[in-house]
């Protein structure tokens, strides 16, 4: 399992153990302010990156930041 | 009648087949019969409720009888203690008797709605009928097992008093009741910005403090081993988000959520505002309402299955709210969901949350 949230601290709290911090509250998988071509890429970015982490090897909490 | 001149407060004792020396398991399936005064610990119950009170009458129930049917047991039951024309109920204590407890809870919580009159029952905190019905009844904490009788009784008498005496109650740690959860405003002498750096300081110095607000205690799983074969992986999306169905077919509550919902994406490619939305009351749930993509992100995550890059996209989707749902809601609805998750061959879960 993986977690994309935006709010790291308490994904952390509750004891997710492969966090992927997420872009804002509102829209975590998004920003109303960019086009749809660059929200998608947006996506794409922490998808990739939730993908990655669930092939990590992880020993404790890990945050897959940037 | 017991005492001098005056009259005393009438009560009825509810308890089982087992405390009524009826019989054990083999009578759980007692059907519900009323006695004139005292039976069993009633006995007990009675001298520690002195001249004040006495135990006029007791109702005995199965604890599988009431079990089976609650609703038709509740009325049955509910008649025979009308007919001591009480001024208060006292039921068990249950200890941490399952169906005892749940019974006590029931019959407390109809007493009270239907004859208005004061209600105490005894339970350990685990009992199941503790959650479902402490905001119904004061519920006296007891140990787990009937050793504790000699102590959950006199609580029980004195707590009972008190409500029918119409005395203003302690905090539920003074009066000896388990915490109902219910909020009452109070006044302090200190601001809470001052308790709170008393409370700070004392913990520096490592000593002793009370908190006013106890945390609840978060659980941690072992790491799962990572996934190897990317391709060949099933994958899953699960969010607290709230993005459901146009018109949230479910009612998933904006706010402490009682239920989470199972939705079918099979043939999805994308989430759009014709035909999602966000029921999550905790965010300005505008730009997921436009676009739920944005919280549940279902049209990328098809191009990447499109491409490849893990088997396939689960024709499943689970969502709830997180916005103020109980912790233990949220596991009850998790535990669920990923057994199902599971018999379903899903290898992989993406959790999203706003």
């Amino acid at each position: 399992m993986v977690h994309c949230a935006t709010i790291v601290p308490i994904s952390l709290t509750v004891g997710a153990n492969r966090i992927v911090p997420a872009v804002a509250i509102p829209h975590p998988f998004g920003d109303p302010k960019k086009s749809l071509d660059e929200e998608k890429a947006i996506r794409r970015h922490l998808l990739e990156k939730a993908l990655a982490a669930l092939q990590t090897e992880v020993q404790e909490q890990t945050v897959f930041k940037d | 009648m017991k005492g001098g001149e005056t009259m005393s407060y009438r009560i009825v004792h509810y308890i089982n087949q087992f405390f009524a020396g009826i019989g054990g398991e083999e009578k759980a399936d007692y059907a519900p019969e009323s006695r004139e005064g005292v039976v069993g610990p009633g006995m007990a119950l009675n001298a520690s409720l002195g001249d004040e009170a006495e135990i006029v009458g007791t109702v005995i129930c199965g604890d599988t009888y009431f079990a089976t049917d609650m609703d038709k047991a509740s009325v049955e039951v509910l008649e025979l203690i009308k007919k001591f024309e009480p001024d208060a109920v006292v039921l068990g204590p249950a200890f941490n008797a399952g169906r005892y407890g749940s019974a006590c809870g029931a019959m407390g919580d109809a007493v009270s709605k239907e004859l208005g009159v004061p209600v105490v029952s005894g339970m350990y905190p685990e009992n199941p009928g503790v959650e479902m019905y402490k905001k119904s009844l004061y519920i006296v904490e007891t140990p787990d097992s009937a050793r504790g009788m000699g102590k959950a009784i006199p609580a029980m008498a004195k707590l009972v008093l008190r409500l029918l005496k119409g005395e203003k109650l302690g905090s539920p740690s003074e009066e000896g009741y388990i915490e109902r959860g219910i909020r009452k405003n109070m006044f302090f002498e200190k601001i809470a910005a001052e308790r709170a750096l008393d409370m700070f300081v004392s913990k520096i110095n490592g000593q002793p403090f009370t908190t006013e607000y106890v945390m609840p205690v978060f659980d941690r799983v072992a790491p799962n081993p990572p996934i190897m074969d990317m391709k060949n992986t099933t994958i899953a999306l699960v969010t607290s988000g709230g993005i459901v169905p146009k018109g949230n077919p479910d009612h998933i509550a904006a706010s402490s959520a009682q239920n989470y919902g199972e939705y079918d994406i099979t043939g999805v490619m994308d989430l759009t505002s014709e035909d999602y939305e966000s029921c999550h009351g905790g965010y300005d749930s505008t730009y997921a309402c436009d676009d739920p993509d944005r919280v549940l992100p279902v049209d990328v995550l098809r191009e990447m299955e499109k491409e490849g890059l893990f088997k396939k996209l689960h024709n499943k989707y689970y969502s709830s709210v997180g916005n103020g749902t109980s912790v233990g809601n949220a596991k009850k609805f998790a535990a669920e969901f990923a057994q199902k998750l599971k018999n379903d061959g899903v290898d992989a879960v993406i959790v999203t949350s706003t």
